[in-house]
């Protein structure tokens, strides 16, 4: 397969493309944003998605969707970062549906989602920076589970209908086995989610699990064995967020060079002053060399290759280097006006900060891939 | 089984059977490259056997058409060597500026003649070639070039000087910009090959900063170079040499990959500074840096697919090359930079058999010229910034 989109993906991204700039350009979060909305995304736009077929991406044709693969969600991830589009597209229709396929859940959960009904949260983060260890309790109670702890970070948490809880049923925090996979309902008693609003003005909560009761089908996958869960959701919504930073990345840099291709200093273009074409240039090689790491990552995890897992990180943390960099130069380079509310760009900063610490920052994946390489 | 697996299986059984056991060693040293040419008495019996084997099945040049000593592959089949060549981790059969440089210029721009006698020599490592681009006074600003080539019927006469021709000493022909017309900078520029046998041909050895020399200045004194030897039109040799230098560079962006398989900066970071008790290198501020390194280089391995890929389906940008020779000589270079803050006091020994006659720090000192060499990164960013982001001239 040649590392380039092939011409139904491409025609997909284009849709995409004018889609989600149409439907919610950079205006549509500020609007948002301005109006203090407490949801943090437009369940309205949400529906769109679905009609769209956006949502059932990932999903199968027999489950109502349209069962292509994570090259596919990329392109509509890439847009989505393009132009801030506040969406749960990543934690509903990549992370939370490549948890659920294959078990019982896919029943219940799938239509919803294909539909642009239903919304998914991921309660993973026990502090502030991702971890792989789980401390979260849960005990057997009657024919089921009763949760105990806290988390983090949990993009939509305080709407959305069902919640992915990463919990321990046996072991200590950093055992691999012992965790188990929860789907629990947005009414389960004893869980309160309260929103925070983020950096970048999305909306993110914290939600307590006070002795939350759950029946024995609330497990993902089976009872001690929910790292593969887990990891499944992990890897595809690392590389999803890839994608989606991808696209930060690339909408502030189409920006920043559109910017020095027309603001005039000296009595000449400043983008043509060598010391800023020098910087625009590496700028784009980076951009460049993030793109291809995105997508082969996307490839090897669509084609179930053991190497994928690698990629993934690989293409986490080099997105994660190549954006601060698009970002970081993006406000430098428009001068004032960069630091100003009224203009843009500074929304790409904060939107790559947001990103960069979800599942895992730069740093992380770098240790990662070195404690797989024995150093 | 579909074609390109019947393909695969074969390729991996032939490879299995014709590739030497040497030939699967990761390149320890530049002097591990085979370079073939006339004088082939430097290279081992395995080095000669496995260019050999692969020159006669036309896998040193795979993508060539089969007529010029090619492989006749096409794209998706060269991906598969390339794959069954690193899965042995295969060294490769032949490095060539014939291959990398001036086979892919006459396939463009060379007369029916001079393919059919340059191109399946070029395959099989029996002609080296050298470039003559680089002159005293022409480095960066090439097109200022002053070699001069005077029309004498049936002949060219050469006059001049050229720099930096790497391994002139040892190339047997050179592929050469020369002036044709002196009124004109770009377009009084001609592509000429003549055998550095020649009359009128010396060459002087420069020494470089890691003791290696393989550079020269070359001279040309009323050398006759005949006119069949003219590539592309007369005062239209820019166009042939900008096409040559997008070839060049993105051989020499294949610098930033290192080799296949498992880094060997980490292996010898760990025999040297040892790992703590978690398991981790003993250096932290290294060992993060190593990572970010790998970060990086794995990423770069990526676009090299990609890039080829898209070179291969004609989507890549035509000044691309620019952007991988950029990354991967600057990748290459602090490849090399943390090899010898891994080696430590090891790594500076300049002649000891431990440290194979200083190879890690001459090594090192070589990439330096990575992103001088090929035209520098400064001028790179210039092509990128110009070419493909499109931004204003000054
Ligand atoms: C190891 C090695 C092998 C080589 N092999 C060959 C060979 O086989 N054949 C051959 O013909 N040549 C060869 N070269 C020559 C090489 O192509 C030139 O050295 C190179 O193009 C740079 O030219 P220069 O050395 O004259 O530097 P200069 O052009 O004098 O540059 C000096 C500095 O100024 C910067 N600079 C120049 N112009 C600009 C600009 N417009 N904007 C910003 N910065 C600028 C450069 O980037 C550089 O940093 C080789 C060089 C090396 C080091």
């Amino acid at each position: 397969m040649p590392l380039f989109l092939n011409d139904d993906q491409t025609m997909l991204r284009d849709t995409a493309r004018d889609f989600v700039a149409d439907a919610a350009p950079v205006s549509h979060m500020r609007k948002l944003r301005d109006s203090k909305d407490e949801t943090g995304f437009s369940r309205d736009l949400w529906k769109q998605f679905a009609d769209m077929g956006f949502t059932g991406i990932l999903v199968g044709e027999d489950h109502g969707g349209l069962g292509l693969g994570h090259v596919e969600a990329g392109v509509v991830l890439e847009e989505i970062g393009r132009n801030l589009s506040p969406s749960p597209f990543l934690q509903t229709a990549v992370a939370a549906v490549e948890a659920l396929k294959g078990t019982p859940h896919a029943e219940r959960w799938f239509p919803g989602i294909v539909a642009g009904e239903t919304v998914a949260a991921l309660a993973l983060d026990e502090g502030a920076k991702f971890r792989a260890s789980v401390s979260m309790k849960a005990e057997r109670s009657g024919n089921g589970f009763k949760l105990t702890g806290a988390k983090q970070f949990v993009h939509h948490g305080h709407v959305a209908d069902f919640v992915i809880v990463s919990a321990r049923t046996a072991g200590a925090a950093d055992d691999q086995d012992g965790v188990t996979l929860f789907a629990v309902p947005k009414d389960a008693a004893g869980m309160t989610a309260r929103a925070e609003r983020l950096t970048d003005a999305s909306l993110a909560a914290r939600i307590e699990f006070d002795g939350v009761e759950v029946d024995a089908d609330a497990v993902i996958g089976e009872v001690d064995a929910g790292r593969k869960p887990l990891d499944r959701l992990l890897r595809a919504g690392r590389a999803g967020a890839a994608a989606e930073m991808l696209g930060v990345g690339a909408g502030a840099m189409d920006m920043t060079i559109g910017y020095i291709k027309e603001r005039k200093q000296f009595g000449t273009l400043i983008g043509s002053f060598q010391a800023l074409q020098h910087r625009a240039a590496h700028l784009y090689s980076e951009m460049e060399v993030a793109r291809a790491a995105v997508l082969k990552a996307q490839q090897l995890l669509d084609a179930g290759d053991d190497k994928a897992d690698a990629a993934v990180s690989v293409a986490k943390a080099m997105t994660g280097l190549a954006t601060m960099l698009s970002v970081q130069e993006g406000i430098q380079m428009h001068g004032g006006i960069g630091m100003t509310d009224e203009y843009d760009i500074g929304f790409y900063m904060k939107r790559q900060r947001v990103l960069a610490e979800l599942f895992g920052d730069a740093n992380y994946h770098a240790d990662r891939l070195a404690q797989a390489a024995g150093y | 089984m579909s074609d390109l697996e019947t393909f695969r299986s074969e390729t991996r059984a032939w490879l299995e059977a014709n590739c030497p056991p040497e030939m699967r060693e990761p390149i320890r040293s530049e002097k591990d490259s085979v370079w073939g040419g006339r004088d082939q008495s430097a290279m081992t019996p395995a080095q000669k056997q496995w260019m050999d084997a692969m020159g006669a099945k036309g896998w040193t040049v795979p993508d060539w058409p089969k007529e010029y000593g090619g492989g006749g592959l096409s794209a998706a089949e060269a991906k598969v060597l390339r794959e069954e060549m690193a899965r042995i981790r295969a060294r490769n059969p032949l490095s060539s500026f014939g291959i990398s440089m001036l086979g892919p210029a006459l396939l463009k721009y060379g007369t029916e003649e001079q393919k059919k006698e340059h191109l399946p020599k070029i395959a099989r490592g029996e002609i080296r070639w050298c470039q003559g681009y680089s002159e005293p006074n022409a480095g960066s600003d090439l097109a200022s070039l002053a070699t001069s080539a005077e029309d004498k019927g049936d002949h060219f006469l050469v006059n001049g000087q050229k720099v930096w021709t790497s391994y002139a000493n040892y190339a047997d022909w050179i592929f050469c910009l020369v002036r044709t017309d002196k009124t004109n900078k770009h377009n009084g520029i001609s592509f000429v090959l003549f055998d550095m046998q020649t009359p009128g041909v010396s060459t002087k050895p420069i020494l470089l900063i890691s003791g290696y020399s393989p550079f020269c200045e070359t001279f040309f004194d009323n050398v006759k170079v005949p006119k069949e030897n003219l590539v592309g039109e007369l005062n239209k040799g820019w166009d042939v040499a900008k096409y040559l230098l997008g070839h060049e560079r993105e051989m020499i962006s294949n610098m930033g990959l290192g080799g296949g398989g498992k880094n060997p900066l980490i292996d010898g970071a760990i025999a040297t500074i040892g790992l703590d008790h978690d398991g981790r290198l003993a250096d932290p501020l290294l060992r993060a840096k190593i990572a970010e390194f790998e970060v990086r280089s794995k990423a770069f391995a990526a676009q090299s697919e990609r890039f080829i890929d898209e070179l291969k389906a004609g989507r890549a940008h035509p000044a691309q090359p620019s952007m991988m020779k950029y990354y991967g000589t600057e990748l290459n270079k602090s490849r090399h930079e943390l090899i010898m803050a891994s080696g430590g006091s090891d790594n500076l020994e300049w002649e000891s058999e431990r440290s194979r006659g200083g190879a890690p720090a001459r090594d090192w000192l070589r990439t330096k010229a990575n992103s001088i060499e090929g035209g520098t990164s400064e001028v790179q960013l210039n092509i990128i910034s110009k070419r493909i982001l499109e931004l204003p001239g000054a």
